[in-house]
């Protein structure tokens, strides 16, 4: 972590917003947008994710501080937007970007989605949300959208095991959409994503990015 | 009593967890091993039919108590029943247990407005009730029964969704004491009306007190408070269960609040927290239920061995799941390889595990 994201890092776990906002705009004042989520946000979200899956923070300051970052990166970005030409405008990590989508499969749990989904927006991705689905609906809607990588968050065991029918569903497809999954089963049980035929898990949602990354690498 | 056959000289499972809950040694080590829905399959009904008449929960637990010889009997249905109580409804699906429908705070201001149910206003609520009575009547003392609260810190997750609750603990400080007040006052004649049924003691389930979903000194200001608040009211002995979230960093203050006992994480180290705990406040644990699904005989036992080697040395140990509910999908012949080992590397003195 470079030190810029260690104060970030501070700020967020003590859910002090404007201080966080107030170090992102240091940066700002010297670097592209893209450059502060990349140096600052990116990071400060990822050791949050290690440290909750060390048991060293807690799901609050997970929650709070995505909410800050994600708040404070739409900022950062609403202005890029107005400050630029259309025609030159950055068009940022989107432009070779994957198709991302999230759900929860036949869960009632949404906190899970909402919290990955934060933390991609934070370190600008964009991500389909598709809320709370079953199998059906969610193949069709991957199907549709031609979505290259689906992110399946589950907290009951039973839905976590579901997805063993939605990824056998989905290699029918071609081009194969990759599954990332998480929640809390598969926190309780080290094999569950791949018996269920993903191919990743997050242990926690800061976890999401590095797996993003190693996945497009695969793929490229 | 069904089931409650002990050989000559052995304890009564009352006996033997009041002696372990008091820090001695007994028998051997207590096992609640919390069997719920498997009940449903017991009388081989659907989970909603089940949990829907009182007398087939007493007659599931008697069986599966008969089945696998655990310490207790055990009258939770489901966590959704008490915001059943509060007005909302509940979502059942046949291999799994049934959860909360759509919140009954819909706002932040509903809070202004509302008002605790009366347990006796709650036909769910008097379920639970008349199983309890059902069960005292055939424990006859000599088995303890196990109710279950949910604690008025953890209950607003499913009174109101947890993103919306994570946002009033912290950013509506009034509200969320307000909503404190009411479900205190809601759990503890929730709580002491099983115990006039018959309970002997409670299970407060509290896992957003555990530190995997609140820091230590947000614990420190609101939970352990509502805990030592709440506990202090209810009129049989507790323990706190954390539902398998992490207590190792608060565990040091939980004495404090009241509780005798405290169901822990596999996430946590059994023996650190042995360390703190011994003598002080007793361990239920640490089992991971999640995957007793596809356990082998021989990888329960080395799990029950590992547990009792780390936890079961002076009592103050009972061993358990670590979440206070045994998931639907894992297979009775784990739980019979988990039960068979107890009895077998379960008898004090524990002279195989004893290292000088
Ligand atoms: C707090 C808690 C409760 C509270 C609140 C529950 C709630 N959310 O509604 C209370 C006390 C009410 C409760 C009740 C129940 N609970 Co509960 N509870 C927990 C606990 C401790 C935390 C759950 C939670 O919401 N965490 C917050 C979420 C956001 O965390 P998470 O899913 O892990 O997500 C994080 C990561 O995993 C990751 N992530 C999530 N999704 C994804 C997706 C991707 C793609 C990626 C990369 C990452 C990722 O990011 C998140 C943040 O880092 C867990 C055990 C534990 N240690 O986690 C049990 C647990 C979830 N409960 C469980 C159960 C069964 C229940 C009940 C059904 C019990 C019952 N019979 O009534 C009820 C259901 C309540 C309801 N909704 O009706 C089980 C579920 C598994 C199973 N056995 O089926 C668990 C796992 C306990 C266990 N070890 O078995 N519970």
């Amino acid at each position: 972590m470079s030190p810029g994201s260690d104060g970030l890092l501070a700020a967020l776990l003590a859910l002090d917003r404007l201080q966080a906002r107030t170090l992102l705009r240091d940066v700002r004042a010297r670097s592209a947008p893209l450059d502060v989520i990349e140096r600052l946000v990116r990071p400060a979200l990822e050791e949050i994710g290690r440290r909750w899956e060390a048991g060293d923070c807690a799901l609050s300051q997970v929650y709070m501080s995505g909410r800050i970052c994600e708040e404070l990166v739409e900022e950062l970005l609403s202005e890029t937007r107005q400050d630029s030409e259309p025609a030159d405008a950055d068009p940022g990590p989107q432009a070779q970007a994957p198709r991302l989508a999230i759900a929860v499969l036949e869960d009632h749990h949404l906190l899970g989605k909402q919290i990955v989904r934060t933390v991609l927006r934070a370190a600008g991705h964009q991500v389909m949300d598709y809320g709370r689905q079953d199998v059906d609906g969610l193949v069709a809607r991957v199907r549709e959208d031609r979505i290259e990588i689906l992110l399946v968050s589950t907290l009951m065991l039973p839905a976590a095991l579901r997805v063993r029918l939605l990824t056998e569903r989905l290699c029918a497809l071609s081009p194969r959409p990759r599954v990332i999954v998480g929640g809390a089963p598969y926190r309780f049980d080290d094999g569950l994503w791949r018996e269920v035929g993903a191919d990743a898990v997050g242990l926690s949602a800061g976890e999401v990015l590095p797996i993003l990354g190693r996945l497009l690498e695969a793929g490229s | 009593m069904n089931g409650s056959t002990a050989s000559h000289g052995d304890m009564t499972p009352m006996q033997r967890l009041l002696t372990s809950l008091g820090h001695q040694e007994p028998d051997r080590v207590p096992l609640f091993l919390l069997p719920v829905m498997q009940g449903a399959r017991e009388l081989g009904l659907s989970i909603a039919d089940y949990f829907a008449r009182p007398e087939r929960v007493a007659e599931g637990q008697l069986r599966l108590r008969a089945r696998y010889r655990h310490d207790c009997l055990y009258t939770f249905y489901y966590a959704a029943l008490e915001t059943e109580a509060w007005g909302g409804t509940v979502l059942y699906r046949d291999d799994g247990p049934p959860n909360a429908g759509v919140p009954v705070i819909r706002r932040p201001e509903d809070i202004d407005q509302l008002t605790a149910p009366r347990v006796e206003d709650s036909p769910a609520l008097l379920r639970v009730l008349e199983t309890t009575r059902l069960l005292a009547a055939e424990a006859g003392g000599e088995v303890p029964i196990v109710g279950v609260v949910m604690s008025p810190f953890s209950l607003p997750v499913i009174q109101m969704g947890f993103g919306p609750y994570l946002a009033l603990m912290h950013e509506q400080p009034e509200r969320f004491e307000r909503l404190m007040r009411l479900n205190e006052e809601f759990c503890v004649a929730w709580g002491n009306a099983q115990v006039a049924a018959g309970a002997n003691a409670i299970c407060y389930f509290d896992p957003v007190s555990s530190s995997t979903i609140v820091p230590r000194e947000r614990f420190l200001a609101t939970g352990f408070e509502i805990a030592r608040r709440t506990l202090a009211r209810l009129q049989a002995p507790a323990a706190m269960h954390f539902a398998s979230g992490r207590a190792l960093k608060i565990v040091d203050l939980l004495p404090d609040t009241g509780a005798v006992a405290i169901g822990v994480s596999h996430h946590d180290d059994l023996g650190a927290l042995k360390q703190v705990c011994r003598g002080r406040l007793s361990l239920l644990g640490n089992l991971n239920g999640i995957s007793m699904r596809h356990w082998t005989p021989e990888q329960a036992e080395a799990e029950v061995k590992a547990a009792i080697a780390a936890a079961g040395r002076g009592g103050g140990f009972v061993l358990g799941d670590n979440h206070g509910e045994i998931p639907w999908q894992v297979p009775d012949e784990v739980l019979a390889a988990v039960s068979d080992a107890v009895e077998r590397w379960g008898r004090y003195p524990l002279d195989w595990c004893r290292r000088d």
